[in-house]
């Protein structure tokens, strides 16, 4: 396994790597290229810079997750996108980093309040196929200042290039969070009550549905006193969908989304894991189409959790639905829902910018829908 | 500032492109006559000024698409446009391009409430997009000043930011899809009313490329309902160490507000005399805004002012009433205006990490003196974007100039800060030849490689965002 334990090292053993490289944060994501030699960031760690007054933590790549999260903790902050573990449905083990989350584009629950990983990431140092060390943003949360690369390195999966630092926007830590349960909901239900929660003035950070259990969760956060006037709020706007009910115990509050986080209801089970992105509204339908599959919905409905039974196509639920299926977990190559022809050219093309020789995750990544076969 | 040569082959063979391009558009679609085309010679950076070739004002994509399928062919540079209000001159043509506008291209699509979406034609103003879905409580959240005349084609190119920001984010944090047309004339379609990319987030590519890399028709853009209220408090200081610690010390509290808005004493006066808001004669003011309903108001306004009170204000005004929030709002409202009354001006937008304020403020006060010129600060605090506004006179020789370099040293005094050149207003031509203050080459040629990916002929907005010098092969190729 090669180890850099600094930037300029890292570079050099790209510069010189004549052969695929595998490349590897924490290993946990589930995610990787299906052969190359091990490169691990795991030795380019250390929190660089962090201004709790300006909102912004700088760190690198290997940077394990819980050091971060200890950091931020201390000055009551967060990271907002709230990045899932996924060790347990995965049943990988290893120290999660904070590269391997930009790297998957990991976001949570309070994606649908505050954007992606994406959209909290600030700039990044990254080295490209040629062992060309690059950097794209900065430390600061307004930058418009060229091509707007931060972005396309997060969810590119190291096949662009090695992330060595990254820097993110954080936010101030949630004070009370409640959560409200609505139950007996269908899936068609639930979506609309979720809909109508996330279209309210209530500031709803959090809102999900456990098909298994026809449980709807909503989540609100911030001051004592604003919770538990959003909580009333929003029991009487969604009574005509079920009476909720209300956890305002912080810790029980928690659990809950942290369940919902790391897909718990699939933990040990048997069967191929998936993520499907589509509209809330096209939700219902989807989860129709799979009857075999148990279901764990997210972001409103937006995001479905799948588990199915090993090698069910789950992609075929799409047909003349837009969105995409990934899987997460499950023995297939074609892990990344196949793009559009003209899509796929471009992204292809970029890659071959980034990577000209091809020896960043060979084989990750970059597959057109049949149509451009 | 340096304009590449015209491509002397393309100007000659103008008679012939008109043609061409009036086979593929209606007759009222294509400009050509030399004093109408002057109304496309500039945007809102108005010192520099070019005619282009011709206009042309296409209304649908497919026409869009046979434009750029022309101009493809026979190598005329593409200028696209919303609606010119670039500080950047992002906009501005150069006399062998095309200027491809797409005010005409401003219907809304398709609204969804359910799935918080509304899908429009690029060239609607930013204003109307939240126009149209304002009836039903909802709104679309970047919101730059210039609002009421800018495009949301010109936002996604310059990822316009806007007061809200610090709460809401900035374009890119609120675009969800577009569908865009190549160079040559393919169209794609980038995401949708859905999550994230499936592969690579082009999307996140294209917002802030600046009109380089194509030309985009569509946007699917996510909106928001309402909040119950807001209300701004106004805060005055003795010094701007002090209005920045005090900014600081709210957000270490833990209150997110929508909005911190700094201005300094010279912009302070200014609007004050032009607006009438009654603002307090001190060093620097602070606007800040939090949302919610009254009660969660009270709650965050009495956590800020706290604070505020531990920094000795000369003033603290708490708005009782509707009129009296538009009235703490009206000065930094019409700034930009106010300054411009008092002279011509020289907006910049360069960011800083907000804990080097005082300095960064302390040293552009410095360079004021040297060069002689003088600066109002007006900026959006929360997150360190600063709008030093430079005073000159464009009618005394040398002026300009002056104001330019002086310019550049703010900016280059931005980056060392740690900060960059432009937090929201793009690089255009303006801050061009700058941007190796930022990046080194190598930083610089991965981007222009992704510009070689969507536009290989370099035939969009070609003279952009790089330095001339850096860009030059490949433009010439
Ligand atoms: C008084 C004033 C206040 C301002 N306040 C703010 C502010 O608060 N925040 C802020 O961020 N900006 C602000 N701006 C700057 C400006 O309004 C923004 O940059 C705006 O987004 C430009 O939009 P536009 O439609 O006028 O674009 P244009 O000026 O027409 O063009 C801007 C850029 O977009 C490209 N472009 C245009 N249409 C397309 C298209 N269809 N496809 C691809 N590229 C295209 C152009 O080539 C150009 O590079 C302000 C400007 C003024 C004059």
């Amino acid at each position: 396994m090669l180890e850099p334990t600094s930037e300029a090292d890292l570079a050099d053993i790209i510069r010189r790597a004549s052969e695929p490289l595998n490349i590897r944060g924490g290993g946990t994501r589930g995610i990787s290229a299906p052969s190359g030699q091990v490169l691990s960031t795991r030795s380019l760690s250390g929190i660089e810079l962090y201004e709790p007054g300006a909102l912004t933590l700088v760190a690198k790549a290997g940077t394990p997750m819980s050091e971060i999260e200890t950091a931020l903790a201390s000055e009551n902050q967060r990271l907002p996108f709230e990045p899932m573990d996924h060790r347990a449905v995965l049943g990988t083990d290893g120290v999660p980093t904070i590269g391997g989350v930009v790297a998957a584009n990991v976001s949570g629950p309070r994606r649908i309040q505050v954007g992606a990983c994406r959209d909290s990431l600030i700039g990044v140092r990254f080295v490209d196929g040629q062992g060309t060390v690059l950097k794209n943003g900065g430390r600061v949360m307004k930058n418009v200042t060229g091509y707007d690369l931060v972005k396309l390195m997060a969810g590119s999966y190291g096949t662009l290039g090695v992330l060595s630092e990254v820097a993110f926007k954080v936010l101030p830590g949630v004070g009370a969070s409640a959560t409200l349960t609505l139950r007996g909901l269908p899936v068609p239900q639930a979506v609309q009550a979720m809909s109508a929660a996330l279209g309210s003035p209530f500031e709803v950070s959090g809102a999900a549905h456990d098909p298994a259990r026809q449980e709807t969760y909503l989540r609100l956060e911030g001051f004592a006193d604003s919770v538990e006037y959003r909580a009333r709020m929003l029991t009487e706007q969604l009574a005509s969908f079920a009476k909720a009910d209300v956890i305002s115990d912080p810790d029980l509050s928690a659990a809950t989304w942290k369940k919902i986080r790391d897909v718990e209801p699939f933990t040990g089970a048997d069967g191929d894991v998936w993520r499907i992105s589509v509209k809330p509204s096209d939700t219902p339908q989807v989860v129709n189409r799979l009857s075999d599959a148990q279901c764990l919905l997210d972001w409103g409905g937006g995001l479905i959790w799948v588990l199915a039974p090993t090698s069910t196509d789950v992609r075929a639920t799409l047909a003349g639905i837009p969105g995409h299926a990934t899987l997460v977990r499950g023995a297939s190559t074609v892990r990344f829902h196949p793009e559009a022809p003209t899509i796929a050219a471009l992204s292809a093309t970029l890659r071959e910018k980034f990577d000209p020789r091809a020896i960043l995750n060979t084989g990750l990544m970059g597959v057109a829908t049949p149509a451009a076969a | 500032m340096e304009m590449p040569v015209p491509n002397a082959n393309v100007v000659s063979r103008k008679a012939r492109l008109v043609e061409r391009l009036r086979d593929v558009l209606p007759s009222d679609a294509v400009i050509d006559d030399e004093f109408e085309t002057r109304a496309y010679e500039c945007d809102a950076l108005t010192a520099y000024r070019c005619p282009p070739l011709c206009v042309v004002l296409p209304r649908t994509t497919e026409e869009v698409s046979a434009v750029l399928k022309i101009c493809s062919d026979m190598g005329v540079p593409v200028v696209p446009r919303g609606a010119g209000t670039s500080l950047a001159g992002g906009a501005l043509p150069t006399a062998d391009s095309v200027i491809l506008g797409v005010a005409r291209m401003n219907d809304v699509l398709e609204t969804n409430y359910d799935d918080r979406y509304i899908k429009v034609q690029t060239g609607r103003t930013n204003l109307s997009v939240t126009g149209a879905v304002e009836a039903d409580d909802f709104f679309y959240a970047p919101d730059p000043s210039s609002q009421l005349a800018c495009a949301i084609a010109g936002n996604i190119a310059m990822n316009s930011g806007g007061a809200h920001c610090l709460k809401y984010g900035v374009t890119t944090n609120n675009l969800l899809g577009v569908k865009m047309v190549l160079m040559d004339g393919t169209v794609v379609e980038v995401g949708g009313a859905h999550l994230d990319a499936s592969g690579y987030d082009l999307l996140g590519l294209i917002c802030g490329s600046e009109g380089q890399l194509g030309v985009v028709t569509e946007a699917t853009l996510r909106i928001l309902r309402k909040p119950e209220g807001a209300r701004p408090v106004l805060m005055g200081f003795n010094s701007n160490e002090v209005a920045g610690a005090c900014v600081s010390d709210i957000i270490k509290a833990g209150v997110l507000p929508v909005a911190i808005e700094f201005m300094d004493r010279p912009v302070i006066r200014a609007t004050d005399a032009f607006s009438g808001a009654g603002y307090p004669d001190c060093e620097a003011l602070l606007i800040v805004e939090v949302e919610g309903s009254e009660a969660e108001i009270d709650e965050q306004l009495g956590v800020i002012l706290q604070i505020a009170r531990k920094h000795d204000p000369v003033e603290l005004r708490e708005s009782k009433s509707a009129e009296e929030s538009a009235k703490i709002w009206l000065g930094r409202k019409s700034a930009f205006g106010a300054m411009g009354q008092i002279n011509d001006y020289m907006c910049l937008d360069g960011t800083i990490p907000v804990s080097s304020l005082p300095f960064v403020l302390k040293r552009i006060g410095e360079l004021s003196q040297d060069y002689g010129l003088d600066v109002g600060n007006v900026f959006h605090a929360g997150d360190g974007n600063m709008h030093p506004l430079i005073l000159f006179d464009a009618n005394k020789p040398g002026d300009l100039e002056r104001c330019e370099a002086m310019g550049a040293d703010i900016l280059r005094l931005c980056v060392e800060a740690g900060g960059c050149l432009t937090g929201e207003h793009g690089v255009g031509i303006e801050k061009r030849d700058l941007m190796v203050d930022q990046f080194t080459p190598e930083d610089l040629d991965i981007q222009m490689k992704v510009k070689d990916v969507f536009d290989p002929s370099w035939l969009l907005n070609p003279a952009k965002v790089f330095p001339l010098k850096s860009s030059e092969t490949r433009r010439a190729a």
